[in-house]
C-alpha cells in the first residue's frame, strides 16, 4: 500500500444485534434480518435461511427502514369532529376508542349482526379476522381477494386443488420452458425473480405473454404482445393445436384427471351433463381391464379415456370426448383467433409445437418410486418440463375465471401439473374444492355465524340467499350474480351499502384497504357515497371504523380511527390455516414480532380485535367467567386451538411439529429459529401430490388435513354444470330471469372464452391497463422517501401507432375518456407495447394531503389513477338493475376490461380531475433526511 | 493531479448480466441502505416528501428501449455504478488526492476528509457514476462495499457488496477480474462480457454481459395433424390408447 493511501476501516461493527422477522413491504412475505444499533433499526437485508427469499430482498424490502420511520404514521386513536372527509379529528385514548366501538357494535350484534360489514383488505391474518367475524355473527366478512385475483385462486381450486403463488410454483430446478402470463408484482415477487435467474443460468427458455414488455417480460426470450382480455382464446387455440396433433399426455389424463369420467349426454335427462355415479355417489369410469364400469378411485382401476357407456337408454361419454368435440372446432384454430388476439397464426402454431416438443421430446425422469391412490406402484416420476405462471393479468377480466380454467386445462393436458419440471403445489395444497368449507350466512341476533363465511359452493343449494332468494351478504357474494365468489366482493361493499342493495347496514369496519382511493373503482363516486346524507341529515352509511398504520386517503372518511403499528412493531403469524409461505418441497410458516416497540400510542390491529372481542363477549374471545381470553395477538397465536392439535402455528408445538399441544414458548422458538419454521416434504412425496399416497399420509401427519383425500383434476367442473342446469330450469333453486342467460352461458363446465369488455370498440378503441412497479406496493410506496425517488410520477405509456397518430411529443398531455369519465394526464412513448394498449403504474397517483406528502408532490400533481375511468357497475342498461363490472362467476373486479379513447390536449396546471386536498392527520414531514443511526 | 497506483494484480469488480436484470431496483435501495448507515457521510435526501425529492444514490438503474428492424421492440434494464476503471479519470483530476484508487485491489474510493466537494471528479467521470452529496458536501460513489467484502464481523458468505447479496434475479456477480480463473472472469469469457464505452480508454474493471438474442424462434418441426374433428380424434385416440401399456395391442 502506498504510504499516502488512507487507512480504511474494512471491518466496522455492522450491528449490535440482528433480529429476524418477516417483511411486510408487500404481500410476498420474505424473511428479513433487521440489524439493530442502540435499539434502533440500522439496516435491513434478506434472511438467507428463509424458504421464500433465501437471502435476497427487493427494493421495497430494503427500504423498510423508511416505511417504519415514515412521517405518515398515525400516532393515536382519532375521533372525527368535523364532517366526513374534512380531516377534522381529535386524539382520544384507546379506552375511549374501544368503548366507542363497543357502543356501536354491541347493539347491532344483539339485534341484527348483519348490520356490521367487516372487511379486512390486504390482511394477512384472515384465519383470525374471519374467526372474529364468525364469533360476532355477521355474514358480511371478506378480505380483498374479490378485487385482486380470486379468479386465479378459485379456478385453480375448482380445477386442480390449487393455483399459483401461495398454492403452487413452477419447478424452477427442472423446467426447460417457462411460459409467463400477466402477474401482479407483489404476488411471489422475489421467488419469481429468483426462478427466472435460475432458469436463465441453466439456459432454459422463457416465453412471456403480456401486452406490455417490461420487468419479467423484458428478459423473456420470446414476447407475445397479446391483446388484453384474449388470453383465454389464445390458450384454447394452443389446446386446439395440441389436441389436433395428438400431443397430449394420454396416460396422465386417463389416470389423474376426470377426462375419463362418464357424463350423461341426454338433453332430456335430469342428469344431463352430470357424472354417472354409482350407488355410493362415486363418479364412474370404464375400466380398461374389464370394459366394465368402475368408480374413479377403485383399487387397480385403469380408467379408459375413450370408453362410452349406455345405461337405461342414455349414452354416457367420457369428458375427454366432449373436450375433443369442443376444442377441435375451427372456432379455436389459430387462423380464426389470430386477429382477435393480436398474435399471427404461424406464431401460435410455433408456440404449440414448442410446448409439445419440450413436454414430450425433452421429458425428464426422476428415479423415485411412488404409489398412487389406486394402489398402482410407479418406478419413476416422469416429468414434462414445461411450466406456466399467471396471476392478476389474466384474472382481472370479466372472463378471467374461465381464462384461468383454460390455462389450468392446458397445463393438465400436457401432463405438467405436479410432475417434474412442471407446476408444483405447495403444502397445504393441493386441496380440492370439496375439501374446503362451503360458505355460511345464517344469522341469529347475539349468536355466532353458523360456520365460516367463505368457501367453495358445490351447487345452487350452497348459495348465500335468504328465504326469499335475496342476497344474504352485503357484497352479494354467492348469489346468482356471481355464484362462485370464493373471496367475497370487497369492492362492492361501499356501493351496495350506500344503495341499500340488498339492505342497509349500520357500521362499516375496515382494515388496511385504501377504499377511498386506489382500491376502489369510481373514486369520486365512492367519496360521494361515504359522505352522502339522507333526508334526516344522517350519513347514509351511518358509521365507519377504520384501522390503518398510515395517513392514507381512506382515514379521512372514518368516524373512528384505530391506528395500527408498522410491521416491525407487531406480532403476526403467517399461518398454514391462512395464506402460508410454504414451498413445493417444504411446509413452512412464520411470524412477525416487535423487533422495536412503537414510539406512538398505536396498537397492532389483531391485538385490538382480541380486546374488542372480549369487550363484546364474542365466543372464542372470553373465558367461561367472562374474562378476556387473550391479552393480545401473541397470546392468541400461542394458545388458540383451531382443531385438536392444530393452532395458528404448526412448528414447535408441544409434542412435535404439525400437530401437537400448546407450547407456551412457541414464539420464542420461532424467534430463535429466524422467525419461521420449515419441514421438508419427503422425496418420494414431492411430486404427484394429489395422487401420491406418500404425500397424502405426510400431509395428514403435518395437519394439512385430517384424513387422506386423494382426488383427480376436474377438467370438467360438475358444480358449474349444476348452476347451468338451474339456468335451464332444472331444480328447485332457480336464478332470477334476468340472470338466466348469463348463468347459462358463463357457467360452462368446460373452459370457454367470451369477449369481456362491454364498451364499444369503435368508440373506445384502446385497452388501458395498470401494472404494479417492482419497487412499490399499492399505495404504500409513496410515503417512502427512497422508493418515491424511483417512482414519483406515472405517465400514461402509449404505443408507437397511437403516439404517431396523435402527433404526440415528449412532455405532452392527453385526455383519456372511458364510458365512465375523463382524465387528463401526461403521456410518454413506449415501443415495446401491444399496439392498441396504453398503461400506467398503479397507485402512484396520490390525493393531496395524504401520506404526509406536500400538496405539490408530483404524485398529486402529475400522478394519477385510472380508477377514475372505471366504474364498479356497468353502464345502465335501462332495466333499472345494477350490473356489476365483475366476473359473472366469481365477482372479481374487472379492472383490466377498461377501454378508452385518447386525444392530445393542452398542458393543464395539473392532472385532471383535480380533487380538493384533505387535511393531513400527521405533522409535516422533514425537509431533509440524513439517516444514520450508528455513530 | 492525483496519481494512479501501478495496475494491481487483483482487480475487484462487478459483472452485471443484462440478460437477467429485470429492473427491480433492489440493488439501488440495498446500496442506499448499507451506504447510508456505513462508509462516510450518510446518503442524504433533499425534499424527501416534497415536490422535488432528490437524494444521493451510488447505484441507479436506467432503462432503454431498443427497436430492431424486423422484431418487436425490447426494453433493456441497465444498472450503473462506478466501474472502478484502471485508468480512472476521476482520480487523476482530483486536486486534493481525496479521490484515489486502492493499490491492493483497485477499488476507487473517496477519502471524505480530504474531499472539498469541488465536483471535478464527477465532471471527469464519463459514466456519471459519482454524486455530490448535497448535505455533506462531499463526493459519494460506489465503494464496492469495501466495508463488507473484508468485514470480519460478517459471516464469510456475506462478504460481498450489498447489491450482489440482495439481487433477486442473480444478475450481479462480484469477484476478482484480474484472475482469469475466477468465476467472474470465466463468466465474462463464456458470455462475451464487454466494457462500457471502451473507446474512452478508461479500462473499466466492471463488465456487462449482453442480453441474449430475443424473439428468435427455436427451429421446431410443425405439428402433424392426427385428426380434423371429434370423430377422427376418437379413432386416433383408440389407436393411441391401444399402444399404451395395458392396451389391446
Amino acid at each position: 500500500m502506498p504510504k499516502d493511501q488512507p487507512v480504511v476501516e474494512t471491518s466496522p461493527n455492522v450491528s449490535d444485534e440482528v433480529r429476524q422477522t418477516t417483511c411486510y413491504m408487500c404481500a410476498c412475505r420474505c424473511g428479513i434480518n433487521v440489524h439493530m444499533k442502540g435499539g434502533k433499526v440500522a439496516y435491513i437485508e434478506g434472511n438467507k435461511d428463509h424458504p421464500v427469499n433465501k437471502g435476497v430482498l427487493c427494493a421495497k424490502g430494503s427500504a423498510g427502514i423508511m416505511q417504519h420511520n415514515a412521517p405518515s404514521r398515525l400516532r393515536a386513536p382519532l375521533k372525527r369532529v368535523g364532517p366526513r372527509g374534512s380531516g377534522e379529528y381529535e386524539e382520544i385514548s384507546w379506552d375511549e376508542a374501544l368503548e366507542t366501538a363497543v357502543s356501536w357494535l354491541k347493539p347491532i350484534r344483539d339485534t341484527a349482526p348483519e348490520k356490521l360489514a367487516f372487511f379486512t383488505g390486504r390482511d394477512q391474518s384472515q384465519s383470525f379476522t374471519s374467526f372474529w367475524a364468525q364469533g360476532y355473527g355477521t355474514p358480511n366478512y371478506a378480505a380483498h381477494g374479490g378485487f385482486c385475483s380470486v379468479n386465479m385462486a378459485a379456478a385453480g381450486i375448482y380445477t386442480m386443488g390449487g393455483a399459483f403463488w401461495e398454492f403452487g410454483q413452477p419447478d424452477w430446478d427442472h423446467t426447460k420452458l417457462f411460459m409467463l402470463f400477466g402477474v401482479a408484482e407483489d404476488h411471489d415477487s422475489n421467488p419469481i425473480k429468483m426462478g427466472i435467474g435460475k432458469i436463465k443460468e441453466r439456459g432454459a427458455r422463457m416465453v412471456s405473454v403480456n401486452p406490455i414488455r417490461t420487468g419479467y417480460n423484458a428478459v423473456a426470450d420470446d414476447w407475445i404482445g397479446i391483446t388484453p382480455g384474449t388470453d383465454g382464446l389464445f390458450i384454447l387455440s394452443l389446446v386446439h393445436c395440441l389436441l389436433k396433433a395428438g400431443k397430449i399426455d394420454l396416460d396422465y389424463l386417463a389416470r389423474f384427471t376426470n377426462a375419463s369420467v362418464l357424463i350423461d349426454q341426454d338433453p332430456k335427462s335430469d342428469q344431463y351433463g352430470l357424472f354417472l355415479r354409482d350407488k355410493d355417489g362415486q363418479p364412474q369410469v370404464v375400466d380398461r381391464r374389464s370394459g366394465a364400469l368402475a368408480p374413479w378411485n377403485g383399487q387397480g382401476v385403469d380408467p379408459d379415456l375413450s370408453g362410452s357407456h349406455r345405461a337405461r337408454g342414455i349414452t354416457h361419454r367420457p369428458v375427454f370426448h366432449m373436450m375433443a368435440d369442443r376444442y377441435l372446432s375451427d372456432d379455436y384454430a389459430p387462423e380464426t383467433v389470430a386477429d382477435r388476439c393480436g398474435i399471427p397464426a404461424p406464431r401460435i402454431h410455433e408456440i404449440a409445437a414448442d410446448l409439445a416438443r419440450v413436454a414430450f421430446d425433452e421429458a425428464i425422469t426422476l428415479d423415485r418410486k411412488w404409489i398412487d391412490f389406486r394402489g398402482v406402484k410407479h418406478k419413476q416420476m416422469i416429468g414434462r418440463p414445461v411450466s406456466f405462471h399467471a396471476m392478476r393479468g389474466i384474472s382481472a377480466h370479466a372472463n378471467g375465471f374461465q381464462t384461468c380454467r383454460a390455462l389450468h386445462m392446458l397445463q393438465i393436458i400436457l401432463g405438467t401439473v405436479e410432475t417434474p419440471g412442471g407446476m408444483r403445489f405447495k403444502p397445504p395444497y393441493p386441496k380440492p374444492a370439496t375439501a374446503h368449507p362451503k360458505p355460511h350466512c345464517k344469522v341469529a341476533p347475539g349468536q355466532p355465524l353458523d360456520g365460516p363465511h367463505l368457501g367453495y359452493v358445490q351447487g345452487p343449494e350452497d348459495l348465500c340467499l335468504d328465504a326469499a332468494g335475496d342476497p344474504a351478504r352485503i357484497d352479494k357474494a354467492y348469489t346468482w350474480e356471481n355464484p362462485m365468489s370464493a373471496h367475497g366482493l370487497m369492492h362492492m361493499v361501499i356501493s351496495n351499502a350506500h344503495a341499500g342493495d340488498p339492505y342497509k347496514i349500520d357500521t362499516l369496519f375496515m382494515y388496511m384497504a385504501n377504499m377511498a382511493w386506489n382500491s376502489s373503482m369510481n373514486v369520486g363516486g365512492v367519496h360521494a357515497m361515504l359522505t352522502d346524507k339522507d333526508e334526516n341529515g344522517d350519513y347514509v352509511i351511518p358509521r365507519i371504523i377504520y384501522s390503518d398504520a398510515y395517513s392514507s386517503e381512506m382515514v379521512a372518511y372514518a368516524d373512528l380511527i384505530l391506528p395500527d403499528t408498522t410491521y416491525l412493531e407487531r406480532h403476526d403469524c403467517i399461518s398454514i390455516l391462512d395464506r402460508p409461505i410454504c414451498e413445493a418441497d417444504g411446509i413452512a410458516d412464520a411470524i412477525r414480532w416487535p423487533v422495536v416497540e412503537p414510539d406512538r400510542d398505536v396498537r397492532g390491529f389483531q391485538s385490538v380485535l382480541c380486546d374488542l372481542g372480549a369487550r363484546l363477549e364474542l365466543p372464542g374471545f372470553v373465558n367461561e367467567d367472562g374474562s378476556a381470553k387473550y391479552t393480545d395477538y401473541a397470546d392468541y397465536i400461542t394458545n388458540h386451538i383451531r382443531r385438536p392439535g392444530i393452532g395458528p402455528l404448526a412448528g414447535f408445538r408441544d409434542g412435535g411439529d404439525g400437530r401437537g399441544g400448546v407450547n407456551p414458548d412457541q414464539l420464542r422458538s420461532y424467534i430463535d429459529n429466524g422467525g419461521f419454521w420449515l419441514s421438508h416434504v419427503p422425496e418420494d412425496a414431492a411430486y404427484y401430490k394429489p395422487f401420491n399416497m406418500g404425500y397424502q399420509d405426510w400431509a395428514v401427519k403435518m395437519g394439512c388435513y385430517d384424513v387422506v383425500q386423494p382426488y383427480i383434476f376436474q377438467l370438467y367442473v360438475e358444480p358449474m354444470r349444476k348452476f347451468q342446469a338451474a339456468a335451464e330450469g332444472i331444480g328447485s333453486r332457480q336464478p332470477p330471469d334476468h340472470l338466466r342467460a348469463q348463468v347459462q352461458k358463463t357457467m360452462d363446465p368446460l373452459p370457454i372464452w367470451y369477449p369481456s369488455a362491454e364498451a364499444k370498440a369503435e368508440d373506445y378503441p384502446v385497452h388501458a391497463l395498470t401494472q404494479r412497479p417492482m419497487a412499490m406496493y399499492h399505495s404504500w410506496g409513496s410515503q417512502n422517501a427512497w422508493l418515491r425517488q424511483i417512482h414519483g410520477v406515472n405517465p400514461l405509456y402509449v404505443p408507437t401507432k397511437i403516439w404517431e397518430a396523435n402527433r404526440f411529443a415528449d412532455g405532452d398531455w392527453a385526455k383519456i375518456t372511458s364510458p365512465h369519465g375523463t382524465i387528463t394526464v401526461p403521456v410518454a412513448h413506449q415501443a415495446s407495447l401491444n399496439e392498441n394498449t396504453v398503461w400506467t403504474w398503479n397507485a402512484i397517483g396520490k390525493r393531496k394531503g395524504a401520506w404526509a406528502l406536500d400538496n405539490d408532490a408530483p404524485e398529486a400533481t402529475k400522478g394519477f389513477l385510472l380508477n377514475h375511468l372505471i366504474h364498479e357497475l356497468m353502464p345502465p342498461k335501462g332495466d333499472g338493475l345494477r350490473w356489476a363490472n365483475s366476473d359473472p362467476i366469481t365477482g372479481q373486479a374487472a379492472w383490466f376490461d377498461l377501454r378508452v379513447r385518447i386525444e392530445k390536449t393542452d398542458t393543464p396546471k395539473e392532472v385532471q380531475p383535480e380533487m380538493p386536498p384533505i387535511k393531513s392527520l400527521v405533522p409535516k414531514a422533514p425537509k431533509i433526511l440524513r439517516w444514520k443511526v450508528g455513530k | 493531479m492525483t496519481q494512479l497506483p501501478p495496475p494491481s494484480a487483483k482487480k475487484l469488480g462487478l459483472v452485471i448480466d443484462l440478460d437477467t436484470c429485470v429492473g427491480c431496483h433492489a440493488c439501488v435501495i440495498s446500496c442506499k441502505g448499507w451506504n447510508t448507515e456505513n462508509y462516510g457521510a450518510p446518503l442524504s435526501d433533499q425534499d424527501p416528501y416534497g415536490a422535488d425529492p432528490s437524494g444521493t444514490f451510488l447505484n441507479r438503474v436506467h432503462s432503454f428501449e431498443v427497436q430492431p428492424e424486423a422484431a418487436p421492440a425490447q426494453l433493456i434494464h441497465f444498472p450503473k455504478s462506478c466501474l472502478h476503471c484502471e485508468d480512472a479519470p476521476c482520480v487523476t483530476v482530483c486536486p486534493t488526492g481525496a479521490s484515489y484508487k486502492r493499490a491492493e485491489d483497485g477499488i476507487v474510493l473517496v477519502n471524505e476528509s480530504d474531499c472539498i466537494g469541488c465536483g471535478l471528479c464527477a465532471w471527469a467521470c464519463p459514466y456519471g457514476a459519482r454524486e455530490l452529496d448535497a448535505d455533506a458536501g462531499v463526493m459519494k460513489k460506489c465503494t464496492l462495499c469495501v466495508d463488507r467484502i473484508y468485514n470480519e464481523n460478517l459471516p464469510e458468505e456475506d462478504r460481498e457488496p450489498a447489491c450482489v447479496r440482495t439481487c433477486p434475479a442473480g444478475a450481479r456477480h462480484f469477484g476478482d477480474l484480474g484472475d482469469d480463473n475466477s468465476d467472474v472472469s470465466k463468466l465474462v469469457a463464456e458470455r462475451g462480457g464487454f466494457d462500457l464505452m471502451p473507446e474512452l480508454g478508461t479500462k473499466p474493471v466492471n463488465k456487462y454481459l449482453p442480453p441474449r438474442p430475443k424473439d428468435v424462434t427455436t427451429p421446431c418441426a410443425p405439428l402433424e395433424t392426427v385428426a380434423q374433428d371429434g370423430k377422427g380424434f376418437a379413432a386416433w385416440l383408440d389407436r393411441a390408447l391401444s399402444a399404451l401399456p395395458g392396451g389391446a395391442s
